[in-house]
C-alpha cells in the first residue's frame, strides 16, 4: 500500500500519525482517503481540484510533474513539498 | 541643450564622421549613432570595463570618454579586431580556452587585453591578473579568461 | 556491489583541460563516450568573441523610443498622488505611463515553476500605486525620441508621498510593533498548514519535523549552538535589465528581451496585461548573466505599456543603480542553528530558527533554505522553522542555489567546531555522516543515488588537501554543500539538413554553453560529430513551452529532450533505409552513425551522412522532436577546500589556493562545467569577504555601484582548481545532474573555517570584510 509521509503543520489533523499507509491508486484518490480520515486535509492541499500553486508531490523521491494525476503503485513514497526551483 | 557636431575620427583604422551632442558618451555614440553594439554596457560609471575600447592605443571605458573628445583620435574596438583571414590569436585563445560563458564582457576583456598584449608580450600570470583588473567578469571566475591571456600570448610569440 | 568505502579511486588531470582541471576515476568505471566529455568550441562562440551577437539592449527597430523609469526616492511611503501632466508636454515625449495604465489585479497565485507569486504584487512591484515599499521602486515610466528626453520628462513627474517608517531588520519585522508593510499579507503555515489571521510582515512559516530532536540532543556528546546574520547580496550580473516592446495594431505584443526564460516572461506579460498568451511572443536576446535573476518581470510590461500608449516600439533599459536598487537581491538573514552528536562522532540532531528577508512583498527563498540546510548528512532527528519576512528593500529573487548558501555557512561552520571538540578530521567527519541513497532528509524525502561521499574521496586524494600549508596568519578550511536541481517542461526540434547535418531548434536562452552542450548529447546519439549540429535559440512562437535556464535544469531536461530527438530521427531513418533497400523495417538498426540491416540476404549499411542525401526521395524531409517534462534530475553535492592568509593588520584576507570538488553526474562538456564551478566559487568568495547592501536608517541604498559593491576581480582571485566527481544520475541516459548552482554554496563557510584555523577566531557573519575581521581579532586579543 502506497505510504503518505504528512508534513509537520499538517500532523495537527492526523492527530500527530506522520507516515500513513493508504490504500490509492493515483495522488488524487490518495487525498480523497486522506480527507475522509482527516476532515480539511484536501481543502490544505487543493484548489478547484488542483495542488494549490506552490505545492507539489513527489512520488519514490521525485517531484511528479503530474501533480494530482500522477499515479501510484503499491511500494509509492508520497511526499507533499513546497516547489522548489533555482536560479 | 546645445546644438550636436560633427566629430571626425577613425575607427578600427576606417575614417567615420558622425553627428553627436556633446553631452553623449563614446560609448553611446558607438552603440546608438554607428550601430557598433559590440561594446557593451555594464555599469555607465567606468567600474566594470565592459565598454574597453582602446583609444590613440590606451585602453579606456568608453563610458567616461565623451564622443567629441574622440576628434581626431584612433579608436580601435572589437568589431576591428578580425581580420579577412580570420579571428584574432585572443579571440581564437578565448574560444579554445572556454573563457567566456554569457559573453557579455567579453569584448572588454579582449580590448584590454590586446592593449596589455601589445605593450607586454610575455606577461606573467600576476601581470595579466593585475592588468585585467578593470574588467569585471561575474560568470567565468576569471580562471579560463587568464589560461586563455596566457594561450594568446604564447600564439603571439610563435 | 563493493561497499561505498571499498572502491578503488584515483584524481587524474581532465583530458583536455588545464593543469587545474582534474576528474576523481572510479576504477573500472570510466564511461566511453565519443561526444560527452569532449571540448569542441561552442556554436555561437564566434559571434559572442567578435561583438556580432546581439544582447537585449543591441535591438534596433526603426520607430524606436527610448524608456525612462521614475523610481521612488523613500524606502516606504504611502502614494497620495502622481500628476504626469507636465511630463506629457516636454518635446520629444510620446508617451507616460502609471500603474493606472495597467490592467488592475487581484490577489491571486500564480506559479512561476519556483514558488509562488501573488499577482498583485507582481503588478504593484512592476508600478507601484498604493505604496512604495524601497527606494528605487517604479512609479512611473515615459517614452521619447531619447533617452535624456525622457530622463529629464521624468523628472517633471510630481509625485505626492506620505512617508513611513522603514522596516530594515528581520528581527525587528516580526515584533508586533512593527509596521506592516502590505495590510493583506497574513502568515501561511507551510507545507499544507493553515493561514494566520492577522496582517503581518511575517508572510511564511516553514515548518519541518522528524524524530524527536529533545531526546536526539539528550543522547548527544557535544551540542553547539549559534547564531548567524548574512546582508543583502546581488547576483551582480554585467548585463543591466533591458526591454523592448511593440504593442501593435492588432493587439499583438512583441518583447525583446535578455531573460533566462522567454515562455516564463510571456506568462508574465500576459497575467500582466491580461492578454492571452498567444497575444504575447517573447524574443529572447543574448543573455549577459541571470544568476535567477533575470525571470521575474521588471521592465517588459511597462515597456509594452509606453508603446500601446504611444503606438510605437519602446527600449527600457536599467543603469546599473536602478539593478543593485530594484531588481531582486538575496535575503539579508537571522539564524539560529543548533547541531548534537554521540561521541563516535554521529549527528544525533539538528535543530534551526531561520529568518529571511522577503524585502517588499512575500517570496525569500526560505523554504529551499530550511530543505537544504541539514541535507548533505543523515540527521535522525530533526526540527527546522524557517520564516519569509517582508522588510522595506528590493524583493528579493532566486540567486545561484537560493537559501542553500546561507544555511551552509551556519552548518559548516558548526560541524568545524564540533570536529575539533572530538578532535576529529573535518573530512573523517563528513565521511561518516555523509548522506547516502536510501537516507531520509529532514522534510521526509529519501535519496536516490548521490555523491556526498565521493566528493570527501575526492577531498581526501586531492593535491591541495594533501599539500601543507605553511606560514604565519594562514588557515585551511572545507566546506560541502547541497542543491537540488530541477528538471522541468524543454521542447526541441531537430531538422536532418541534405549534407549530413542537423538543425536542432530549442527554447532554452544559453546563458553557459548550453547550445554546445545540449547539441553534444544529440550528437552522440546520432553518431555525429558536435560540429554537424547547428543549434539555435528561438522564441515563444517557433518552439514548444520551455522553462527557465536556471535552476540547473537545461543540460539535464533540454539535452533529455534533444535525445529524444535524436532517437525520435534513429527510427525515421531506419524506415528510410528500410524503403532504400526494399527490406522489412524491423529489420534495421541505427549504430554508432551507421543504419544496417541485419537480416535478410545481403548485410548493408549506410552512414547517417550518406542516408541524409536521400530523404526527399524516401518520404520527405526528417525531423525529430523531442517534448519532455523531467522530474528525475538527481541532486548535486559540493566540497570546497580553501586556504587563505590573514593580514593581521588590516583584516584583509587573502585566498591563496581554492580547490572546487563536486558531484556532476556526468560532465557533458567539461570545460563549461569547469567554468560553472569557478564562477560560483568567485561569486561565492565575493559573497563570503566583501559583497553587502550597505543602508541609512532612511532605507537608502548606499552602495549602488560596482565601485562600492565590490565584486572579485582577477586580481583579488587565485587559479580556482577544479575536480570533477562523476556519480552518474540513473535518470538521465548520460548520467547528467545539474551543475550550475551548487558551487556558490561552500564557499563562505569553507572561507570562515579557513580564517578560524588562520588565526584563532571565528566569525559568523557574512561578510567577512576587512573591518568586521579586524574588530574580531582585536576583540580576540582582549
Amino acid at each position: 500500500m502506497p505510504v503518505v509521509h504528512i508534513p509537520a503543520p499538517a500532523r495537527d489533523l492526523t492527530g500527530g500519525e506522520v507516515d500513513l499507509e493508504i490504500e490509492a491508486t493515483s495522488v488524487r484518490r490518495l487525498i480523497g482517503e486522506l480527507d475522509q480520515r482527516f476532515p480539511g486535509f484536501a481543502e490544505r492541499v487543493l484548489e478547484e481540484g488542483e495542488l494549490k500553486p506552490g505545492l507539489r508531490v513527489a512520488v519514490d523521491g521525485h517531484v511528479s510533474p503530474m501533480g494530482v494525476l500522477a499515479r501510484l503503485e503499491p511500494d509509492s513514497q508520497v511526499h507533499f513539498l513546497p516547489a522548489i526551483g533555482g536560479g | 541643450m546645445a546644438r550636436q557636431r560633427i566629430i571626425s575620427t577613425s575607427i578600427n583604422g576606417n575614417p567615420v564622421e558622425v553627428l553627436a551632442a556633446p553631452r553623449q558618451t563614446l560609448l553611446e555614440v558607438l552603440r546608438e549613432n554607428l550601430d557598433l553594439i559590440g561594446t557593451k554596457e555594464g555599469c555607465s560609471n567606468g567600474n566594470c570595463g565592459a565598454c574597453t575600447v582602446i583609444l590613440d592605443g590606451r585602453p579606456v571605458d568608453s563610458c567616461l570618454v565623451l564622443a567629441v573628445e574622440v576628434e581626431g583620435s584612433e579608436v580601435e574596438t572589437i568589431e576591428g579586431l578580425a581580420s579577412t583571414d580570420g579571428l584574432h590569436v585572443i579571440q581564437d585563445a578565448f574560444l579554445g580556452q572556454a573563457a567566456l560563458q554569457c559573453g557579455i564582457c567579453t569584448p572588454g576583456f579582449i580590448m584590454s587585453t590586446k592593449a596589455l598584449l601589445d605593450e607586454n608580450s610575455s606577461p606573467s600570470e600576476g601581470e595579466i591578473r593585475f592588468h585585467l583588473a578593470g574588467n569585471l567578469c561575474r560568470c567565468t571566475g576569471y580562471d579560463k579568461i587568464v589560461r586563455a591571456v596566457e594561450q594568446a600570448a604564447a600564439g603571439e610569440m610563435n | 556491489m563493493a561497499s561505498v568505502e571499498e572502491r578503488q579511486f584515483h584524481i587524474e588531470p581532465f583530458p583536455g583541460g588545464t593543469p587545474g582541471n582534474q576528474r576523481l576515476v572510479e576504477e573500472g568505471r570510466l564511461p566511453d563516450y565519443d561526444v560527452v566529455g569532449t571540448r569542441p568550441i561552442r556554436h555561437d562562440g564566434t559571434d559572442k568573441v567578435t561583438g556580432r551577437a546581439r544582447y537585449g539592449a543591441d535591438i534596433k527597430l526603426s520607430g524606436l523610443l527610448q524608456g525612462f523609469v521614475l523610481r521612488s526616492p523613500h524606502a516606504h511611503a504611502r502614494i497620495i498622488s502622481i500628476d504626469t501632466s507636465k511630463a506629457a508636454e516636454v518635446p520629444g515625449v510620446h508617451a507616460v505611463c502609471t500603474n493606472a495604465d495597467m490592467p488592475s489585479a487581484t490577489h491571486r497565485a500564480g506559479d512561476l515553476g519556483e514558488g509562488v507569486v501573488d499577482w498583485y504584487h507582481l503588478n504593484q512591484n512592476v508600478l507601484a500605486s498604493d505604496k512604495v515599499l524601497y527606494t528605487g521602486h517604479a512609479v512611473a515610466a515615459v517614452a521619447a525620441d531619447s533617452v535624456h528626453i525622457a530622463e529629464e520628462a521624468a523628472m517633471l513627474i510630481e509625485v505626492e508621498y506620505e512617508v513611513l517608517p522603514p522596516v530594515l531588520d528581520v528581527r525587528q519585522a516580526r515584533t508586533a510593533e512593527a509596521v506592516v508593510l502590505n495590510d493583506d499579507v497574513r502568515t501561511d503555515r507551510q507545507p499544507v498548514g493553515e493561514k494566520g489571521d492577522e496582517p503581518t510582515n511575517v508572510a511564511k512559516h516553514f515548518h519541518y519535523q522528524k524524530g524527536d530532536v529533545d531526546a536526539g540532543f539528550a543522547a548527544a556528546e557535544v551540542v553547539i549552538e549559534r547564531e548567524f546574520t548574512t546582508e543583502t547580496v546581488h547576483q551582480g550580473y554585467i548585463e543591466p535589465h533591458t526591454a523592448t516592446a511593440y504593442w501593435s495594431p492588432d493587439g499583438k505584443i512583441t518583447v525583446w528581451t535578455s531573460t533566462q526564460g522567454s515562455f516564463m516572461i510571456r506568462m508574465q506579460v500576459a497575467e500582466l496585461l491580461a492578454v492571452p498568451i498567444s497575444k504575447v511572443k517573447v524574443v529572447p536576446m543574448e543573455i549577459g548573466g541571470g544568476f535567477g535573476g533575470k525571470i521575474a518581470v521588471y521592465l517588459q510590461p511597462v515597456a509594452a505599456v509606453l508603446s500601446r500608449l504611444s503606438g510605437r516600439p519602446v527600449k527600457l533599459n536599467m543603469d546599473r543603480s536602478n539593478v543593485f536598487d530594484a531588481t531582486g537581491p538575496t535575503p539579508g538573514s537571522y539564524m539560529k542553528v543548533k547541531i548534537g552528536v554521540d561521541a563516535k562522532g554521529m549527528i544525533t540532531a539538528g535543530e534551526a530558527e531561520l529568518l529571511f528577508e522577503a524585502g517588499a512583498f512575500p517570496g525569500s527563498p526560505i523554504n529551499p533554505g530550511c530543505m537544504c540546510i541539514f541535507a548533505c548528512y543523515n540527521v535522525p532527528n530533526g526540527r527546522i522553522d524557517g520564516y519569509d519576512i517582508c522588510v522595506n528593500k528590493p524583493r528579493s529573487n532566486a540567486y545561484r542555489a537560493p537559501g542553500s548558501t546561507h544555511v551552509a555557512l551556519a552548518t559548516e561552520t558548526i560541524v568545524d567546531e564540533i570536529c575539533e571538540k572530538l578532535g576529529m578530521c573535518p573530512v573523517e567527519f563528513r565521511m561518516k555522516n555523509a548522506a547516502k541513497e536510501g537516507d531520509e532528509r529532514v522534510d521526509g524525502v529519501t535519496y536516490p543515488p548521490i555523491g556526498m561521499w565521493e566528493t570527501m574521496k575526492a577531498v581526501e586524494l586531492s593535491d591541495h588537501w594533501q599539500s601543507p600549508l605553511e606560514g604565519p596568519h594562514r588557515g585551511r578550511g572545507i566546506a560541502s554543500g547541497f542543491w537540488f536541481n530541477f528538471g522541468g517542461n524543454s521542447v526541441v526540434a531537430a531538422t536532418v539538413n541534405e549534407d549530413g547535418t542537423v538543425s536542432l531548434i530549442e527554447g532554452s536562452t544559453d546563458i553557459g554553453g548550453t547550445r554546445a552542450s545540449v547539441a553534444m548529447q544529440l550528437a552522440e546519439i546520432l553518431g555525429i560529430a558536435a560540429e554537424d549540429v547547428t543549434p539555435t535559440v528561438v522564441d515563444t512562437e517557433s518552439i514548444g513551452y520551455t522553462d527557465v535556464t536556471g535552476g540547473s535544469r537545461t543540460c539535464h531536461a533540454t539535452g533529455l529532450a534533444a535525445i529524444k530527438a535524436a532517437e525520435d530521427i534513429q527510427d525515421q531513418l531506419c524506415q528510410r533505409a528500410a524503403i532504400l533497400w526494399d527490406v522489412e523495417a524491423d529489420g534495421v538498426e541505427y549504430s554508432d552513425g551507421q543504419i544496417q540491416a541485419v537480416n535478410g540476404s545481403e548485410p548493408r549499411t549506410i552512414s547517417f551522412a550518406e542516408i541524409s542525401g536521400k530523404l526527399n526521395q524516401t518520404g520527405g524531409p526528417v525531423v525529430g522532436r523531442g517534448s519532455v517534462n523531467a522530474d528525475k534530475h538527481g541532486g548535486a553535492f559540493a566540497t570546497h577546500i580553501a586556504d587563505v592568509e590573514v593580514d593581521p593588520d588590516t583584516g584583509k584576507v587573502q585566498v591563496l589556493r581554492y580547490t572546487a570538488i563536486q558531484d556532476v553526474g556526468t560532465a557533458i562538456h567539461p570545460s563549461y562545467v569547469e567554468g560553472q564551478m569557478q564562477g560560483g566559487v568567485a561569486q561565492g568568495i565575493g559573497w563570503a569577504l566583501n559583497e553587502e547592501y550597505h543602508y541609512g536608517d532612511d532605507g537608502r541604498l548606499h552602495n549602488a555601484s560596482f565601485l562600492d559593491y565590490r565584486i572579485p576581480t582577477c586580481y583579488d582571485l587565485p587559479d580556482i582548481e577544479t575536480i570533477i566527481v562523476e556519480v552518474p544520475n540513473p535518470g538521465h541516459p548520460f548520467g547528467v545532474r545539474g551543475v550550475g548552482e551548487v558551487p556558490i554554496v561552500p564557499p563562505p563557510a569553507a572561507i570562515a573555517n579557513a580564517i578560524y584555523h588562520a588565526t584563532g577566531v571565528r566569525l559568523r557573519s557574512l561578510p567577512m570584510s576587512p573591518p568586521k575581521v579586524m574588530h574580531e581579532l582585536l576583540s580576540n586579543d582582549e
